[in-house]
């Protein structure tokens, strides 16, 4: 492919013009960003595959530009719903950097709010800060975690209808200028979209992300301690899992984000335990790794409690 | 003002060249984000040419990445005020600098009157030459 792959040249291709979908894939850099996506995130089957359909989506719609076959641009606001920790923060960003990539925003930063970077104390208070971070996020991502808070049936006089307002004319009116990325549980978002149709019909995907299995967790697990330089000793490894299987069933579970948690523990516990034997000279190996004591030590297992909630007897 | 044909206000940035287009100010914009700077939109209908002093529309915009935003504030302060002047203000916060690096005029009304030549005598027959405004010889908010 020559040079006619350039999205914004006004040239119009003749209609039996050969174009080269492979082509453009390479040219959009797209693909290391989804390689990236495949590598460092474990699991999330759906959401990948969902990604894959919507890149290759605006690719083939950059091909059809070079045509001259579409004027509009895709609706590209999505809602994303799953339970904590599933990666719903981390696939966002990551989805700003492909959009970016695809040339669908100019910038491809991430703006991250809720209700209270958009939602006003009093009146007059709202439609500015709603705006002021409208316009932070033009040219990227505008990311509302827990957007379901800003709607508040039970008080009539509740500021955050307004900031939907003033929202679903941007999603509208700027569809060039920012992509709007809606999170939370699903059946509040569920609720939400059904006392909002105007934003139901502004969103063009929705994505649902899965909880993870035990074996993602571990998987998961052993990631995040290779890029902090740490390793779970092969006693450790099955300790890990056996905590990740009774910590599922506890409360306040919040899948990656208790592993990540579970893990900074550990880490203390590690540096207590090479602390206490102070005397004997440490290798590398040493510091490197996480032994099962490390984890079997946690009151998941001892007492069936989380290791946050106060001691027992108090 | 003589030299100054048809009676424009020359105030700030590019104020000899024809109005700015919508693409230009984006251009502009961008150079100014790219620098850092904090940009504002502010209107007046006392057009002076020593005024520096204009009103604000909505607050300063800090930390923004792309034009689109500011040019979307611009696009309503015209609205809400088709007649009057309006301006784009970057202020650098660097220290040392803390002032406003930047300043253009992106919309005006559409007649200007231009000034006349006041001359006041004072002792010893001399003669004071100012500059007056014929829009400014009614209220606020009715001048254009
Ligand atoms: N599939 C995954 N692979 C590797 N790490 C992951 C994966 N999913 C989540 N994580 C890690 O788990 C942590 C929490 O993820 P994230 O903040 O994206 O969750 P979330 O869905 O936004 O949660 P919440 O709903 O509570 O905001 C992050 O540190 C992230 O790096
Ligand atoms: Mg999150």
């Amino acid at each position: 492919m020559n040079d006619t792959n350039n999205s914004d040249s006004t040239t119009v291709l003749a209609d039996d013009a050969p174009v080269n979908l492979e082509a453009e894939f390479e040219a959009s850099n797209v693909k290391e960003v989804l390689d990236k996506l495949d590598r460092e995130l474990i699991g999330l089957k759906p959401v990948k595959t969902r990604i894959r359909e919507i890149a290759a989506l605006l690719l083939v719609d950059r091909l059809r530009k070079q045509f001259a076959l579409t004027s509009e641009t895709p609706t590209l606001h999505m809602n994303f719903t799953g339970n904590p920790g599933t990666g719903k923060t981390t696939v966002a960003l990551r989805m700003a950097e492909i959009l970016h990539r695809l040339g669908y925003v100019r910038e491809g930063h991430l703006v991250s709010v809720t209700r209270d970077d958009l939602v006003g104390q009093y009146i007059g208070h709202t439609a500015p800060k709603t705006k002021e971070v409208i316009k932070k996020a033009m040219g990227g991502v505008l990311f509302i975690d827990e957007a379901y808070y800003l709607y508040k049936p039970e008080n009539e006089r509740d500021y955050g209808a307004e900031s939907i307002e003033i929202l679903l004319q941007v999603m509208e009116n700027n569809r060039d200028d920012l992509v709007v990325i809606l999170a939370g549980y699903k059946d509040r978002m569920d609720k939400f979209f059904h006392s909002n149709p105007g934003m139901r019909s502004r969103i063009a995907h929705h994505i649902d992300f899965p909880d993870y299995s035990a074996d993602e967790l571990l998987h998961i697990a052993k990631l995040m301690l290779a890029t902090q330089n740490y390793r779970f000793s092969p006693d450790a490894e099955k300790a890990f899992f056996e905590y990740i299987t009774l910590r599922m069933k506890l409360a306040h579970f919040a899948n990656a984000r208790s592993v990540r948690n579970a893990l900074d523990r550990a880490r203390l516990r590690q540096a207590n335990r090479l602390f206490a034997n102070a005397s004997k000279a440490l290798s590398k190996t040493d510091l490197m790794t996480i032994e099962a004591e490390d984890i079997l030590a946690s009151r998941v297992f001892i007492e069936g409690k989380l290791d946050s909630e106060p001691e027992s007897g108090q | 003002m003589m030299t100054n044909q048809g009676n424009r206000v020359t105030q700030g940035q590019f104020s000899f060249l024809p109005d700015l287009t919508d693409a230009q100010i984006t251009a502009q914009i961008k150079y100014a984000l790219g620098r850092g700077w904090a940009l504002s939109v502010e209107y007046t209908d006392d057009p002076h040419p020593r005024n520096t002093y204009w009103e604000m529309f909505g607050n300063p915009m800090f930390d923004l990445k792309d034009p689109a935003g500011i040019l979307m504030e611009v696009n309503n302060c015209r609205k809400t005020y088709p007649n009057h002047y309006i301006r784009v203000i970057a202020f650098s916060a660097v220290r040392g600098v803390e002032s406003v690096t930047m300043s253009y005029i992106v919309n005006r009304p559409k007649k200007e009157p231009g000034f006349g030549l006041v001359r006041q005598e004072i002792g010893g027959r001399m003669i004071r030459y100012s500059i007056h405004s014929y829009a400014t010889d009614k209220p606020e908010g009715e001048r254009y």
